[in-house]
């Protein structure tokens, strides 16, 4: 590895907690996101001449701090009236040094720092966006390509997030154990979006997807270090590592969506499964379930399944079950209608899905899901307008390429004058 | 004599890399182990799954479970055992009777990531 990446790779790894410790000082993101920007300047001239420092966030945050210093007393020899408040505030920055660097506020500064990324005005997107660009250090460009949106318009909804947030009045102090934990599941949440948007491959490049999927992994696995025997916690690491594994295998060479029951299983990443196995097993001893820790159990069920034939659908039948108990949804009762599909058949399933249709017609999987048990109900005319319905719901141009697959293989059947219930779904 | 070489880094850093980064510095490290192992001089070796994967028990005078690293800098690293567990439960209970009935110290439970039981160089030594 060039020294480059190597310091670059320092630069990230420490970005959480020197930004959450800058932040706890100034108390203005900005300016915590600028002093680690010139304590990153300094760290690639610096570095490579004198080695790495042991502890390269204390570092980050010792030279960000004084460089915001020097900075206000440059800017103190230049201004005629200086604001009283933000010399005293620095005062205070000075003192809370020593603080700082002894890690007793780590904890706190990175969990604040994830939070308030997890506004609760600011919607899903501008989350994802704040904490890629913020926590993450992704660049505005970056991020603009993996939500397919120009850099100016993306720049703006960081702008704006920014401002929604600096108006909120987040709580410096260190939060007690109520608010800690709804933080914790605030910021659990924004994590699973950041993957999500990796994973849902709803725009932007394959490159740039992956890099979001491993960026929400590496955020959970920050979060895990802070608060080890949180289960829920651990059952969100093992969703996210599990269903990750199956990234290789997901899309096929010409960019196509390949179902889980089609997919090469020897492309799955192994040691990825084997650690979300691990993380769930650990989870599970706990005996507190959590959504994160059932939707990782059912992902864990495809992990043990050597051929899609060996799934244990009636397992994963019943994980659904619990998680409608735990979080009811229309969305988790259409998965289970999957899961039912396998076990007790379609028109099972069917019979299950009917209800939701107000609540889902705008869903693409709806419709998808609706498609598929007609068609192997030998329901050809109705699976074609659900198929029909799904295509104008797609969201991406591989959705819409695989629903009218089924679409050509309902015309083929229709022309062949058969309709032969397709063995595969 | 042999030697067991210890590998320690900063597992933030680690886990910044990407898949590509980490691959590489693995090839690069198995050039050196390959020859070793002609050699015959390469024992087991292993990778050991992020600490977020441990869970540390401590003796006193019940056994504690704790989810977690082994933490504490007073105390040193002075062995470690392999077994094949079918659950960590399993690996929990198998550490407990190894530790059973001793005062202080910790065993700091690792899933491993990747693991080569290579040639034993020299047998058993005591």
């Amino acid at each position: 590895m060039t020294d480059i990446a190597w310091i670059d790779a320092a630069l990230t790894a420490a970005r959480p907690q020197a930004i959450g410790a800058l932040l706890r000082a100034f108390r203005d993101l900005d300016q915590a996101e600028e002093a680690f920007q010139e304590a990153c300047l300094r760290a690639l001239k610096n570095w490579p001449l004198n080695g790495p420092p042991r502890d390269p966030a204390a570092w980050l945050i010792m030279v960000g701090r004084n460089a915001a210093l020097d900075d206000v007393r440059r800017r103190r020899k230049n201004e005629a009236l200086p604001s009283d408040e933000v010399i005293s505030d620095l005062g205070d920055a000075e003192a809370d040094v020593a603080d700082e660097l002894d890690n007793s506020h780590y904890r706190d500064d990175i969990l604040r720092l994830l939070f308030i990324c997890c506004h609760p005005d600011l919607p899903a997107t501008q989350q994802v966006a704040l904490a890629l660009r913020i926590v993450s250090g992704l660049t505005v460009k970056e991020i603009a390509r993996a939500f397919l949106v120009s850099e100016s318009a993306m720049e703006q909804r960081i702008t704006r997030a920014k401002q929604k947030v600096a108006a909120a009045d987040v709580p410096y102090e260190a939060p007690g154990a109520v608010q800690r934990a709804e933080r914790l599941a605030a910021v659990a949440a924004m994590i699973y979006l950041v993957f999500n948007e990796g994973y849902a491959a709803s725009g932007g490049t394959a490159h740039i997807r992956i890099a979001l999927c491993e960026e929400a992994i590496r955020l959970a696995r920050l979060l895990l270090r802070l608060f080890p025997s949180e289960p829920e916690i651990m059952g969100l690491a093992a969703l996210l590592l599990l269903q990750h594994a199956r990234s290789p295998a997901r899309l096929d060479a010409s960019g196509e969506i390949v179902l889980l029951e089609d997919q090469d299983r020897g492309m799955w990443r192994r040691e990825l499964i084997a650690e979300g196995l691990a993380m769930l097993d650990k989870a599970l001893r706990h005996r507190r379930p959590g959504p994160y820790q059932v939707q990782a159990a059912i992902a864990g069920v495809h992990a043990h399944a050597a051929r899609a034939q060996d799934t244990d659908w009636a397992e994963i039948d019943q994980l659904y079950a619990a998680l409608e108990r735990l979080q009811p949804s229309p969305v988790i009762t259409l998965n289970r209608a999957v899961a039912v599909a396998k076990v007790k058949g379609p028109a099972a399933a069917l019979a299950m899905i009917e209800p939701l249709g107000q609540k889902l017609s705008g869903y693409f999987h709806f419709f998808g899901v609706k498609g598929g048990l007609l068609m192997q109900l030998d329901r050809a005319d109705e699976a074609r307008i659900a198929f029909d319905q799904a295509i104008a719901l797609a969201n991406t141009p591989a959705e819409a390429a695989h629903i009218r697959m089924h679409l050509d293989r309902l015309a083929k059947d229709a022309a062949g004058g058969t309709l032969a219930a397709n063995p595969r779904h | 004599m042999l030697y067991a070489i210890l590998c320690y880094h900063d597992e933030a850093v680690v886990g910044s890399w990407t898949q590509e980064q980490d691959e590489a510095v693995i090839a690069k490290r198995m050039v050196v182990t390959k020859k070793l192992a002609a050699q015959g001089k390469l024992g087991p070796v292993a990778r050991l799954m992020p600490t977020t994967a441990a869970t540390t028990i401590r003796s006193g005078r019940e056994q504690l479970v704790i989810d977690g690293p082994f933490a504490e800098t007073k105390e040193q690293l002075l062995g470690f055992y392999i077994v094949d567990c079918a659950s960590l439960d399993e690996a929990i209970d198998a550490a407990g009777q190894i530790k059973r009935d001793e005062e202080g110290g910790a065993f700091e439970i690792r899933p491993l990531r990747y693991f080569d039981p290579g040639a034993n160089p020299k047998g058993p030594t005591s």
